[in-house]
């Protein structure tokens, strides 16, 4: 580690910070339905869609309403998806004149973009066409990403001081968030990356003769447009196998911080956009602190893991200066590269700059953990805010247990209904990884997948129940995850993770928007200061330690003492 | 139920339209006549003919230029499809060697490579996450000057002049790592043998 590291990774944060405060302000205007200075250029095409698609954006829905909504769509583009994986070879944009893909890895990649989670089962340069890449996947990253922010507005309106409002209008929130928040940025992001080298052009490859004489084939595509949004909705399916590390999703440092401020900006401006909905600022911003404290000790763990470099090889004569190479791009340097790794990992998007199956044991570690507290420092655009909401219950529910009191959020009562609910959703994550994870090491199938043997192996099978159930899509990526067991058995891992959660949160909603809103009293345990701060970062920590560290001691705490005996596997 | 049957239909055929059709084009439309080197693949050209891309790594291995870092990328195996066999730098098929750190591949092929020497700069030895990186660090091309001037009998202080010419130093002195742009290094050492 070293100083200018660490000023390296204050500098990008910092930069999200200034960009998250006006921009959760923004959106809240924009899904409150106000004019901003985009509705001259804008407001036309909304009130088109409005009209073509019957959509009523002043009838408010309740929480079921909502939901059967958001399922709706993404049934709706989850079957659009899987015909277009499938048929891509008699669609349009198909230089490469790739066939068609198989029923089992159409429907795990469908699903995982229909769920923002954008696992990649698949290469993209080796099996999809530009055509399904931008009418297919492109699509996606825009729809999963604006509907699980309308799922965070809805959830935030529940904390509203009025009553009988309902939580909003599902497709006017839809409409509004792609028009306004998601296509404007993706357009400056997509400028700015084609400035700096991303390509976007309709070729499928280039041949080129090296300097040595020999032949060498450079997969490229429309690149750009889809990486932007693929960030800042935090997605994070790669146009490429190798995602972001790939010179030509991110071909230098500039684009780097780029992409790791767009990755993180939206999920630390919804925060702020609650501050600005449920009319309480002071407490946005308490959420938005454990979030930054969070991710700043975690980038921390992942940075000296990774700057100690290898004992083993090491001991071979390999100079520890650089740290751990394996896996890695010269151009990033250490820092940038913990700092993504944590970005991507705890947030929901998934991309990655550095091979995570070679991070160092302790790196891998954390990584895993990040996404197994849930994804809230700070989680996916929309699921981080609401997944911090269901943890914000757990605390003052902790708290009022300790005193003996009826615990309120916001002036909000929280009382069994509401627990019970955040139990159902939060209980979702060790089910689904832990049960996964050992059911599929059960299987001849299962262990046949994996690339690394000893408790790597064991790590690269939890890393993948982990990152398809919260919904991340980053991968150990040495795992052959396209077998019938994972293509399956992940799918329906990424489709509970989601909608298994979102359902309990928005009947949550549903329920705290009906109550009346009692006012503060002495005995009202604030929920806007530090010692809230400590007690939900306690609440998550503990919570999504106890449940995995028995697995995580299995795998990357065993692997880092074995290495550091000397041993391999 | 059917009254969201419109819109969820309604707005999946406009996204469609707009972001997944129009917005594409209009980039690719907009990058050809504003930034055709950039959003073309920053092609480079030598003598008219298309040498390869600043952006992407090639396998250099001739004695008289720089070497990039080990590459893990592989390709169909011509014998049987089913398998793969290593390709260094195929651009058509990006890949890390996902080799977790405790791996015996791993420690047997930097053993191999490292070949008993010491205080080796640690990418000269280490695949890339893309097997496709263009750079190596400047510590990884000062050990390689010797023998790149001894191939092609230019002066070492000569060849380090050129190494310098094609470092990048960190952004603003602060962001990212220093390195070295083999493909570029090596066009320039042509340029001067000849």
């Amino acid at each position: 580690m070293s100083i200018l590291g660490w000023v390296q990774i204050v500098l990008v944060l910092a930069l999200v910070l200034l960009a998250a405060v006006p921009l959760g302000r923004f959106i809240a205007r924009v899904l409150g339905g106000e004019r901003t200075f985009l509705s001259p250029m804008l407001g036309p095409v909304e009130r088109v869609t409005f009209r073509l698609a019957g959509i009523d954006p002043t009838r408010s829905m309740g929480w079921r309403g909502y939901t059967v909504a958001l399922l709706m769509l993404s049934a709706v583009h989850f079957l659009l998806l899987y015909a277009v994986l499938r048929a891509q070879y008699y669609l349009p944009f198909n230089p490469q004149g790739f066939t068609g893909m198989s029923p089992r890895l159409a429907f795990n990649t469908a699903v995982s973009f229909v769920t923002n989670t954008n696992w990649q089962a698949y290469a993209g340069e080796t099996t999809l066409s530009n055509g399904a890449q931008m009418f297919g996947l492109t699509v996606h990253n825009f729809l999963s990403a604006a509907a699980g922010i309308a799922a965070a507005a809805a959830v935030s309106r529940a904390f509203r001081r009025v009553r009988g409002d309902g939580l909003g209008n599902f497709w006017a929130d839809l409409v509004r968030i792609t028009l306004y928040v998601l296509l404007p940025l993706a357009i400056v992001v997509t400028i700015l990356l084609i400035a700096l080298g991303v390509p976007q052009t309709m070729l499928g490859s280039i041949d080129v003769t090296t300097l040595e004489g020999a032949k060498q084939t450079l997969a490229i595509g429309p690149v750009a447009f889809q990486e932007a949004i693929k960030l800042l909705g935090t997605n994070g399916g790669g146009f490429f196998n190798v995602n972001s590390a790939h010179p030509f999703e991110n071909p230098g440092v500039l684009s780097d911080i780029i992409e790791n401020w767009s990755l993180l900006v939206i999920p630390f401006a919804m925060p702020v956009m609650f501050g600005c909905i449920a009319g309480r600022r002071r407490d946005g911003a308490a959420l938005l602190t454990t979030m930054m404290a969070l991710l700043l000790v975690f980038t921390g763990c992942i940075y000296a893991a990774e700057t100690a470099g290898n004992p083993l090889l090491h001991a071979l004569g390999v100079s520890d200066v650089m740290g751990n190479m394996e896996g890695k791009e010269v151009r990033f340097g250490q820092a940038l590269n913990a700092l993504f790794a944590a970005s991507t990992t705890a947030t929901s998007t998934g991309a990655v700059i550095a091979m995570h199956d070679s991070l160092m044991p302790l790196g891998g570690l954390v990584t895993l953990l990040l996404m197994q507290l849930g994804e809230v420092v700070p989680g996916g655009v929309g699921s981080g805010l609401y997944s911090m909401l269901v943890f914000a219950l757990l605390a003052v529910f902790v708290a009022g247990l300790m005193v003996g009191r009826t615990p309120e959020y916001l002036g909000k009562k929280v009382q069994a209904r509401e627990i019970k609910l955040a139990m159902l959703a939060v209980l979702i994550l060790p089910l689904l990884i832990l049960g996964g994870t050992a059911i599929s090491l059960c299987t001849a199938s299962g262990l046949g997948s994996l690339a690394n043997a000893g408790p790597h192996g064991l790590s690269e099978m939890l890393y993948a129940w982990t990152s398809a159930t919260a919904n991340n899509g980053s991968a150990f990526g040495g795992l052959s995850a396209d077998t019938p067991l994972l293509d399956y058995g992940l799918g329906i891992a990424m489709l509970f993770g989601r909608f298994a959660f979102l359902v309990p949160v928005l009947a949550i909603a549903g329920s705290l928007a009906a109550k009346p809103t009692v006012p503060p009293s002495a005995g009202t345990f604030p929920t806007d200061g530090p010692l809230f701060v400590g007690l939900l970062a306690g609440v998550i920590l503990i919570l999504g330690g106890l449940q995995f560290l028995p697995a995580l001691s299995l795998g990357p705490l065993a692997e880092h003492f074995a290495m550091l005996a000397g041993k391999t596997f | 139920m059917q009254e969201h049957l419109r819109p969820a239909l309604v707005v999946v055929a406009l996204s469609t339209a707009l972001l997944g059709i129009a917005a594409p084009l209009a980039f690719v439309g907009g990058a050809q006549a504003l930034a055709p080197h950039a959003a073309g693949g920053s092609l480079l050209t030598l003598n008219g003919k298309i040498v390869g891309s600043s952006l992407i790594g090639q396998n250099f291995t001739g004695a008289g230029y720089f070497h990039g870092r080990p590459s893990a990328t592989t390709a169909p195996d011509p014998k049987d499809s089913s398998k793969t066999v290593p390709a260094p730098y195929n651009a058509a098929s990006s890949s890390g060697s996902n080799l977790a750190p405790t791996s015996a591949a791993l420690v047997s092929r930097v053993k191999a490579d490292a070949a008993g020497n010491s205080d080796i700069p640690a990418d000269a030895v280490t695949t890339s996450a893309s097997g496709l990186d263009p750079d190596i660090s400047p510590e990884n091309a000062a050990r390689q000057v010797a023998r790149v001037a001894d191939a092609r009998h230019l002066a070492r202080p000569a060849v380090q002049a050129l190494v310098d010419r094609w470092t990048t130093p960190p952004l603003l002195g602060i962001f990212g790592a220093a390195r070295v742009d083999v493909l570029r290094l090596n066009m320039a050492m042509d340029a001067a043998s000849r």
